[in-house]
């Protein structure tokens, strides 16, 4: 426990926290609120009146086949970008880790996809995916894949997972690097010396005293591919095709500002402010208790 | 059960530092050989070099009489105990020892029998359910040998294992790890920067400086007679008072010019400095005590009572002399006494530091 500053003057703290607090009113509390409160509202086709509604939007979202689709796509899709981003990432972090010489130079040519910024990123991997002037797509079909990821559903799914992974290997291979450096070396050396091989010290040693970075990191890479993901399916699928890759934040989008359907829109973001809710509470919960080994 | 053969062993680190220069060492089987030494003079590095978790630039390591130096740590049938114990922080006790029999699959009853056997050994019968990190120091260490020992290998390897224990505890586990490796008649390496635990554990002493060995013997007779003015200053403690000589023939004199008395001292040309053990002076008296002593005056600076001995901290000429007295002393600061040493209690040392 820090001891806690106590300030004579009662007004002093707020105002040095008032920017801050500033912030999150302008930016979080009011939205927020005007989500809440659009959620329960209906407006007509020419946006000339409003009625208020309760939780109609609500029963009808959830009533939705196609909201029950993008919450089905989501699922998928996050499952396959949390694996995606970390297992290579894990292996990369391991063999960075064994490299003696240049390992600096590794590191920081292999953190960098993730200074790239997300629109930028999916235009990449459009460019070289794109069926018709891709490089990749080329050499895809040259070899006998029917690749066509603008009509082919599965196809686009993979494609926006594998935009979105490999943005986020990076940012999974500098938390495995540092959870692997918190391995006391002595560790693995006790095990060499207790007759484990390589792979048996890795999945009997340092895999499991990697446990809480590698929850931590499910936790980081489920909210990312959620509710960071939006400028990648934009650039790349668009949602399409057909609604193969429209996750719970594309449809949120889609459904407010394309389909101009503004109640259930906010009804949707709601029980996505719901989800985030929740999943705060998980990382909170286990992974601010940080497990302390000694 | 084995020997332990060093030929020649170099250890060059890739940035260019020798490590360990050209060390020759054979232990017999079931003796427990300690390398001691300041930090940093490659006592760590042979360690791990017996152990294979380090390579072996030159020379060859054998065990047993086979030559290990290709060989991976598990292949060399022994066992290390850690300065901080390394412990597997996600692993019971049980399954801290346990580890590495089921790696070399043997039959799940047997790894049973022998963990439990050895945990009622070494009293940790009631913990073998717990974590490392609810276990206090003492157990730990305990654990840690548990685990060295249930592997029954040809060798224990002891890398400083005592020094993360408090002051009582280590006594008490050195005097453990003693009675334990004498039961169990196990060669043993055993590396510590405490000059201590080196004396009483040792049955071979090594004592090792910038790489090099200096001195190997039995821990009495390295005390007794060491070879080397680094071995002098480095075992004993206090450490033996070591007095700059005067250079050149005649009446022993000290460097800054003051006479040593007594009788029966004489020095040859080479000598350039005495030791004398602080125990090894006494109070002079008289004159009677003259004959085949060298004696000393010495101004007294401080005084050091700690309870069974004391010691007296004076000068010779410029010299700091420590001097060793049994129980409590009535002498003040500021005073003028005589101490002596026996002229065969005397170490000297040429130029380059070696005996005489």
């Amino acid at each position: 426990m820090t001891p806690r500053a106590i300030f004579p003057n009662k007004f002093l703290p707020y105002l040095l926290l008032a920017p801050q607090l500033a912030i999150t009113a302008i930016f979080f509390y009011w939205p927020a609120s005007q989500a809440l409160y659009q959620s329960m509202l209906r407006e007509d086709p020419f946006g000339l009146s409003t009625q208020f509604v309760g939780l109609a939007n609500f029963r009808h979202v959830l009533n939705d086949p196609n909201y029950l689709h993008s919450f089905q796509v989501t699922i998928v899709f996050s499952v396959a970008t949390a694996l995606l981003a970390m297992v290579p990432a894990l292996f990369l972090a391991v063999m960075a880790d064994k490299v003696v010489r240049g390992r600096g130079i590794y590191r920081t040519l292999l953190i960098w996809p993730y200074a790239i910024a997300p629109a930028i990123a999916g235009m990449l991997w459009l460019f070289l995916f794109n069926p018709s002037i891709g490089s990749i797509a080329v050499m895809l079909r040259s070899l006998g894949v029917y690749w066509d990821p603008l009509l082919n559903g599965p196809q686009a799914v993979i494609l926006v997972v594998a935009a979105a992974a490999w943005k986020q290997i990076s940012y999974n291979f500098l938390f495995f690097v540092a959870g692997l450096q918190a391995i006391p070396k002595s560790l693995v050396e006790a095990a060499a010396i207790d007759g484990a091989g390589e792979t048996k010290r890795f999945w009997t040693i340092i895999f499991p005293l990697l446990a809480p970075t590698t929850f931590f990191l499910l936790v980081i890479n489920t909210v990312y591919a959620f509710f960071d993901t939006f400028g990648i399916i934009h650039a790349v699928t668009g949602g399409g095709p057909g609604k193969a890759t429209e996750t719970l934040v594309y449809k949120v989008y889609n459904d407010g500002f394309v389909n101009l359907l503004l109640g259930e829109s906010a009804a949707q973001s709601v029980i996505l402010m719901v989800i985030v809710v929740a999943l705060t509470a998980v990382q909170f919960r286990y992974v601010e208790r940080r497990v302390h080994y000694g | 059960m084995a020997t332990v053969d060093l030929k020649n062993i170099r250890k060059i680190y890739p940035g260019g530092f020798e490590a360990v220069k050209k060390v020759n060492l054979a232990i017999r089987d079931g003796a427990l050989c300690v390398l001691v030494g300041p930090s940093g003079c490659g006592k760590s590095t042979l360690l791990r070099m017996i152990a294979g978790l380090e390579s072996i630039t030159e020379g060859e390591i054998a065990i047993d009489g086979r030559m290990v130096n290709e060989l991976g740590p598990a292949e060399r049938d022994i066992a290390m105990v850690f300065q901080n114990y390394a412990l597997y922080p996600h692993m019971s006790v049980y399954d801290n020892m346990a580890y590495g029999l089921r790696n070399r699959r043997m039959p799940k009853p047997e790894i049973d029998k022998r963990v439990r056997e050895v945990a009622a050994t070494l009293e940790l019968d009631h913990l073998l359910t717990r974590r490392p990190r609810e276990l206090s120091g003492g157990q730990r260490q305990r654990v840690a040998m548990g685990r060295a020992i249930v592997r029954n290998p040809k060798l224990f390897l002891f890398d400083e294992p005592l020094s993360n224990l408090d002051a009582k505890l280590r006594g008490q586990m050195r005097v453990e790890i003693k009675n334990l490796q004498r039961s169990l008649g196990v060669t043993s390496v055993y590396v510590t920067h405490d000059q201590l635990e080196a004396m009483t554990l040792a049955d071979v002493l090594v004592v090792m400086n910038a790489g090099n060995v200096e001195q190997i013997g039995a821990p009495l007779d390295i005390y007794e007679k060491p070879a080397t003015l680094f071995v002098a200053s480095f075992i004993g403690a206090p450490p033996m008072n070591l007095l700059p000589l005067r250079h050149g023939e005649g009446r022993a004199a000290l460097a800054d010019g003051t006479e040593i008395g007594g009788s029966g001292l004489s020095l040859s040309g080479e000598a350039t400095t005495l030791g004398i053990r602080p125990e090894n002076l006494f109070l002079v008296t008289n004159n009677d005590e003259i004959g085949g002593n060298a004696i000393f005056e010495i101004v007294i600076r401080a005084i050091e009572p700690v309870g069974a001995e004391s010691f007296i901290y004076g000068d010779v000429g410029k010299t700091r002399l420590v001097v060793r007295v049994a129980g409590k002393t009535a002498m003040e600061p500021g005073a003028k006494i005589h101490v002596g040493a026996k002229v065969a209690d005397l170490h000297v040392f040429d130029d380059a530091g070696i005996r005489i």
